[in-house]
């Protein structure tokens, strides 16, 4: 597909370039070339995750879900897409103007920057950057701006409330989450997305969810918590504060905050996949032909799996309290995640087998 | 003849186009809105506008030392103060009532201790760039290439060379953070707070209490 591409650029453009700049114009398309290849798919799987949760929902609460629009219901994202870009977006007269406009910008951006160091296989991947795992906790913290300055924009007290809930629950999960990185961090001895996964050689016993099951366990649901998902959806909160910090947005404004959610719920989806579960690796020993082999097939079933979870956690759990919430973000995850820590690098340390022999 | 056509050429312009052209650039802009986001820290009217501004500083400083190939320190830079210190600050910036125009009265009021502060800076900054330290510096930097993995590298440094020095500041931070914790950490008698432990611990014969008692006539 690459050489389809410099071909193409020879064809039309290349003349046009001088010799000096050849270099870098290749590079640039190809990059954007790729970037093409990875968010058109992760796109289309936002609007389609979004039809999952409402029929697996449906199902869970013994209904249908929706069946209307298309062959059954098929079609029900592309209307709802639709219905929202022909919206007008409302800016509240009180509200900051430039603020309000850009908040949804702010938290859609890191959650598709963030899959610049995801790799896909073994060598599928757009940046394979060193501080690959560092790079992911950076991006991750940052997507709570954007629900902060839409909160504090809107210039509305339930906004604010939301975005003030929302602000200290990411700042309590993040602290876990980041420790809980961590733990993977000692157990593969690599900050590179593809060493960790390289470092977790082998079938399902190998992966690093066994030695480090409470890390685990601790960044799927810090992982819902970042991502302000039920049951830790207390920013958004609908019986108490309304909809929380996008009370205010209408139309597309509105859709981009529940495009980002749903990327960023893929996003945790693949980290905990590509961390704890051995990324495109196979769930079945190297002996047993076909199923045997390592694949992005692989890598899209566990991603499929978590996102069920998600879903299916929030069809089954009752919104947490907020306190309730702090408790165990502050009091039961970062001890757990420490004393853990220093479990796993004993377990290095000694080098138990199978994990670190 | 020759030599004095060099000249036509700025010799600033002359090292752009030999090498390391759009590490320049790249430079350039990021240092231009690193000064830019600076200055508006402090003149913005809005202290949610000024917070942001600061943001937006840290970012540009994070960009230029992923330029000196230290990626550690630039992603740790957003990691900690725009991913933790700032969401803390805008926290309280937002939620503080400030009044506008009192802070603006001692913008006036405060400009020359300001002056003063930023004249030292400049001599103290400007003593050391004249003295000669940096040149040779420039000179002897290094470029690792691509293969080059900063963190490893920072890491093996602090964890053999500097090992005490980093475990003196490790304890010192830690004995901070205990301090700061107890000096606000008050158990007051009033709070309605819950013991989640004993609401676990509840038993049916805690809370229900079963009356056998015969059945009354009409």
């Amino acid at each position: 597909m690459i050489e389809l591409l410099h071909s193409l650029l020879d064809a039309t453009l290349m003349p046009l370039v001088p010799e000096s700049m050849h270099r870098i114009t290749y590079l640039t398309f190809e990059t954007v070339f790729k970037i093409t290849l990875i968010l058109t798919p992760l796109l289309l799987a936002v609007a389609y995750i979004t039809f999952a949760e409402r029929k697996i929902i449906g199902y869970i609460q013994c209904r249908i879900g929706p069946n209307r629009v298309g062959p059954r219901g098929w079609l029900q994202p592309i209307a709802d897409a639709l219905k929202l870009i022909f919206k007008e977006i409302i800016i509240p007269t009180g509200a900051n103007r430039n603020l309000f406009i850009i908040a949804p910008v702010l938290s859609l951006a890191p959650s598709l920057a963030a899959w610049a160091v995801i790799p896909f296989n073994d060598h599928l991947v757009l940046a394979d950057i060193n501080a690959g795992l560092l790079y992911i906790l950076a991006l991750t913290s940052l997507s709570v701006y954007g629900i902060i300055i839409a909160g504090w924009a809107s210039n509305s007290k339930y906004a604010f409330l939301g975005a003030m809930r929302s602000a200290a629950q990411i700042v309590a999960y993040e602290i876990a989450m980041g420790f809980a990185l961590v733990g993977v961090l000692i157990a593969s001895g690599s900050l590179n997305m593809g060493e960790i996964v390289a470092a977790q050689e082998g079938w399902l016993v190998h992966w690093f969810w066994l030695p480090l099951l409470p890390l685990c366990v601790i960044y799927f649901i810090s992982g819902v918590a970042e991502t302000n998902r039920a049951p830790f959806d207390v920013a958004e909160g609908e019986s108490e504060i309304v909809a929380g910090f996008h009370v205010d947005y209408s139309g597309m404004a509105f859709s981009v905050f529940f495009m980002a959610e749903y990327a960023n719920m893929i996003m945790i989806a693949a980290l905990t996949s590509i961390l704890f579960f051995g990324g495109w690796l196979s769930p079945f020993p190297e002996m047993i032909p076909i199923l045997g082999e390592p694949g992005l097939f692989w890598l899209l079933v566990k991603i499929s799996f978590f996102l069920f979870l998600f879903l299916w956690f929030r069809a089954t759990f009752p919104r947490y309290r907020y306190d309730q919430i702090m408790r165990l973000g502050w009091k039961i995850f970062i001890p757990i995640t420490i004393v853990w820590l220093i479990v796993a690098a004993v377990f290095v340390l000694i080098g138990l087998p199978p994990w670190f022999d | 003849m020759e030599s004095d056509r060099v000249i036509v050429v700025p010799r600033c312009l002359l090292r752009i186009i030999n090498k390391k052209m759009f590490e320049l650039i790249v430079f350039y802009i990021f240092a231009a809105l690193l000064l830019t986001s600076a200055v508006m820290v402090i003149t913005m009217r809005n202290p949610v506008h000024a917070a942001l501004s600061l943001i937006l500083a840290f970012f540009s400083s994070a960009a230029i030392w992923l330029l000196l190939e230290a990626e550690f320190l630039a992603i740790v830079l957003v990691l900690v103060y725009v991913g933790a210190v700032m969401v803390l600050f805008l926290f309280v910036i937002m939620m503080l009532d400030i009044n506008l125009a009192k802070i603006r009265e001692g913008f006036i009021r405060f400009l020359p201790v300001g002056f003063l502060v930023a004249l030292v800076m400049v001599i103290v900054m400007g003593s050391i760039v004249g003295s000669g330290i940096i040149e040779p510096l420039l000179e002897e930097r290094v470029y690792y290439g691509p293969g080059f993995s900063n963190t490893q590298h920072l890491g093996q440094t602090l964890y053999t060379d500097y090992l005490y020095p980093f475990e003196i500041a490790g304890a010192i931070l830690l004995v901070a953070i205990i301090a700061a914790i107890s000096l606000t950490m008050r158990a007051r008698r009033d709070t309605k707070a819950q013991d989640p432990n004993r609401q676990v611990a509840v038993k049916r014969s805690d809370r229900v209490r079963l009356v056998s008692m015969k059945t009354e006539d009409r």
